[in-house]
């Protein structure tokens, strides 16, 4: 499949935006999680219904950048001059971790610009009698259990960190802009704005999810109009990495009403 | 030269498999597990003690640093303690390196509770503003890691204007949001306190230093073998600026122990040494590098140094008095051999401002007392002369007398 990587000024801000953009159809916004940026088989498969664009969180060029966006509002508009800028005046939104946050918050500010939301593991609730682990506090092999069911498994290994310094500092920047809106908890007070969101909602959880936990799903289709949730065994944080294909066929079967309209 | 009795104030008690049992001397080590406040109330006044014995002894300063959570370095507030010792003491300069800027909104306190210690203190205040360390600023006050050197930059501003214009003001920061800026009193030193920054190395503190002319303090672990690159880039910066290389701009923390003779130097301080580097240097990576603290640049930047590190850590390991000592991380020996490194150290870091680390780990208070006496009467006078009358210490507090012993330097 062919991607184009695009980058573009986006005008009266000191920002350019940098999105990967593969497949045809309705248009579909996959927004990343903390480790960054990376086009994965969940991608590809989204790529064969929809025409995918995936940002970069800012702050990819320079950290610099995060100082103009002080709060998940102004994140919120800078993705709705992205779609802006696209001419997108309606997406579907797929994001993981701290990308399904990014998600809600958008789906719950603008739900005009929303078809439909499809959120995997997101951040951005809190509950005092059973926290989310704090993603940047554990030691690696912690981290790995978090993440996987299997530490060792295919998924795992094809997905571990790179030694390499430019991939290094690309990920130190994925996980700054990640922390910039989330530490030292990820909750910026999503829960009072939930209800706003319109756009039909499928939350995707692992299992052996050790960053937020299973109950949250709950929450979610509680404060949520519209939405449902699925849990998929054989898959922790990254079960769209390490499920993947599941992951797919459940998230296209959610938006799939969506890509007929287009 | 100027030496600052610089004692960290650790909890001089942990456990023997504290390192096995525990995740971290930092953040997280479980306070009612190992904090008893009666003990910790026997090491604060201990180190009280310590301090006024260094006022006594002729010392140039006292140091005072400020951690929180932290096993190795409990002050939490250094002003409490420079309030105190604002007055016991009478001659000896107050170096604050605290107070950590980023963690305090709105940063008027810090403006407010230094103006008050220099008066009181008769204008022997140092106003050091280090960025602060991983552990302090975002792990244990929150601080986003992005925010930390923006909160810095700001507090550091609004402070210096605070100090210096006549109030009151407006100040519309990005974090602060002051109507009214009128702190009472002002600093006794005028135009404001000397300021001191204080950095593990990072490019943009460099700078900060050579463009304000502020002084800048590197304080690690590592020792003066270690430092030199660092020192030569900070000295780098300050030339590229345009600045002359007073050493008085420059200082550094070094751990020394002082013996009647090399041999009873292993002998009394050895156990103080393992106990600090395996105890209190235990922390794990994942707290020394929260997402965003450091910029893409210094990112990129120490991704290529780290070989400090490793010669550390296989000194730590091994815990042999050579490891520590051959490689410069702790000066050790008898007065002679202590005073000879210190002054090459002292000579090729091109530094004006020592902080003598002399209370290290779990030394008891009798040993410290005993180390810090001979450090005073045997090699601080063989430093005091080492840069001649040729440079003025211009970050100096102006209230700050000449200790005793000062003319008794001999020179090097």
């Amino acid at each position: 499949m062919k991607i184009e990587e695009q980058t573009m000024a986006i005008d009266g801000t000191p920002f350019t935006a940098r999105v990967a953009i593969a497949g045809g159809g309705a248009p579909l916004i996959y927004l990343h999680g903390p480790t960054g940026h990376a086009w994965t088989p969940l991608h590809e498969r989204l790529a064969e219904r929809f025409t995918v664009h995936a940002p970069l969180h800012p702050g990819w060029e320079s950290l610099d950048d995060l100082d103009h966006l002080d709060s998940v509002a102004d994140l919120v508009l800078y993705y709705v001059d992205i779609l802006d800028r696209y001419g997108i005046e309606r997406a579907s939104l797929v994001g993981h971790s701290v990308g399904g946050m990014v998600a809600a918050e958008i789906a719950a500010a603008r739900p005009d610009r929303v078809e439909r939301l499809a959120l995997v593991a997101p951040w951005g609730l809190w509950r005092d009698d059973e926290p989310t682990a704090d993603f940047w506090g554990q030691p690696p092999e912690r981290l790995a259990t978090a993440l996987w069911s299997d530490p060792s498994g295919e998924a795992a290994l094809a997905n571990a960190p790179v030694r390499e310094p430019e991939a290094m500092l690309s990920a130190y920047l994925a996980n700054s802009a990640a922390a910039h809106f989330t530490w030292p908890i990820p909750d910026n007070n999503l829960r009072r704005r939930l209800h706003r969101v319109v756009a039909p909602t499928l939350l995707v959880w692992g299992q052996d999810d050790g960053i937020v936990p299973l109950s949250y799903a709950d929450d979610f289709v509680e404060l949520l109009p519209d939405a449902s949730s699925i849990v998929l065994e054989g898959g922790a944080h990254n079960v769209h990495l390490e499920r993947a294909d599941v992951v797919a066929d459940a998230i296209l079967d959610h938006l799939a009403s969506a890509a007929v309209g287009a | 030269m100027k030496s600052i009795f610089f004692p960290l104030n650790p909890y001089r008690e942990l456990p023997d498999d504290f390192e096995e049992r525990y995740e971290s001397v930092y953040v997280t080590p479980p306070n009612d597990e190992l904090c008893d406040p009666e003990r910790a109330a026997q090491f604060y006044n201990w180190t009280l003690d310590e301090y006024e014995a260094a006022s006594r002894l002729g010392f140039d300063g006292l140091g005072i640093n400020e951690h929180h959570q932290n096993a190795y370095g409990y002050f939490n507030s250094p002003n409490l303690f420079a309030a105190a010792l604002a007055r016991r003491t009478e001659e000896t300069a107050i170096v604050l390196l605290g107070n950590t800027l980023a963690l305090y909104d709105p940063a008027l306190r810090v403006a407010e509770d230094l103006a008050v210690l220099d008066t009181i203190s008769g204008g022997r205040i140092v106003a050091g503003m280090p960025v602060g360390t991983p552990m302090d600023t975002a792990f244990v006050y929150g601080v986003t890691p992005t925010k930390v050197r923006p909160r810095f930059h700001e507090a550091r501003d609004m402070i210096v204007q605070a100090w210096t214009r006549p109030g009151p003001f407006a100040y519309n920061g990005r974090f602060m949001k002051l109507r009214y800026v009128n702190p009472w009193p002002k600093p006794l030193q005028k135009p404001h306190p000397p300021i001191w920054l204080a950095g593990g190395a990072s490019l943009e503190t460099f700078e900060l230093a050579a463009e304000n002319d502020y002084a800048y303090n590197f304080l690690n672990f590592n020792g003066y073998q270690f430092a030199k690159d660092t020192m030569k880039l900070f000295w780098d910066t300050v030339a590229d600026r345009g600045k002359d290389d007073n050493p008085y701009r420059a200082g550094f923390f070094q751990q020394i122990v002082v013996a009647d003779t090399d041999a009873e130097a292993e002998r009394l301080y050895l156990e103080h040494v393992q106990y600090f580097y395996r105890k209190c240097m235990h922390i794990p990576p994942y707290m020394v590098a929260p997402p965003g603290y450091i910029s893409k640049r210094s990112a990129d930047f120490q991704m290529r140094r780290s070989a400090a590190a490793q010669t550390v850590r296989e000194a730590v390991v091994e815990g042999k008095w050579s490891n520590y000592v051959d490689n410069g991380i702790v000066i050790a020996g008898s007065p002679e051999t202590v005073a000879d490194q210190l002054i090459e150290g002292i000579k090729d870091l091109r530094i004006g401002h020592l902080m003598a680390s002399l209370q290290i780990g779990s030394m008891s208070h009798e040993l410290t007392l005993r180390n810090l006496t001979l450090f005073a009467e045997k090699v601080m006078p063989k430093l005091r002369g080492i840069w001649g009358d040729d440079w003025e210490d211009h970050w100096w507090p102006s209230g700050a007398g000449v200790p005793e012993q000062a003319t008794a330097g001999i020179g090097a």
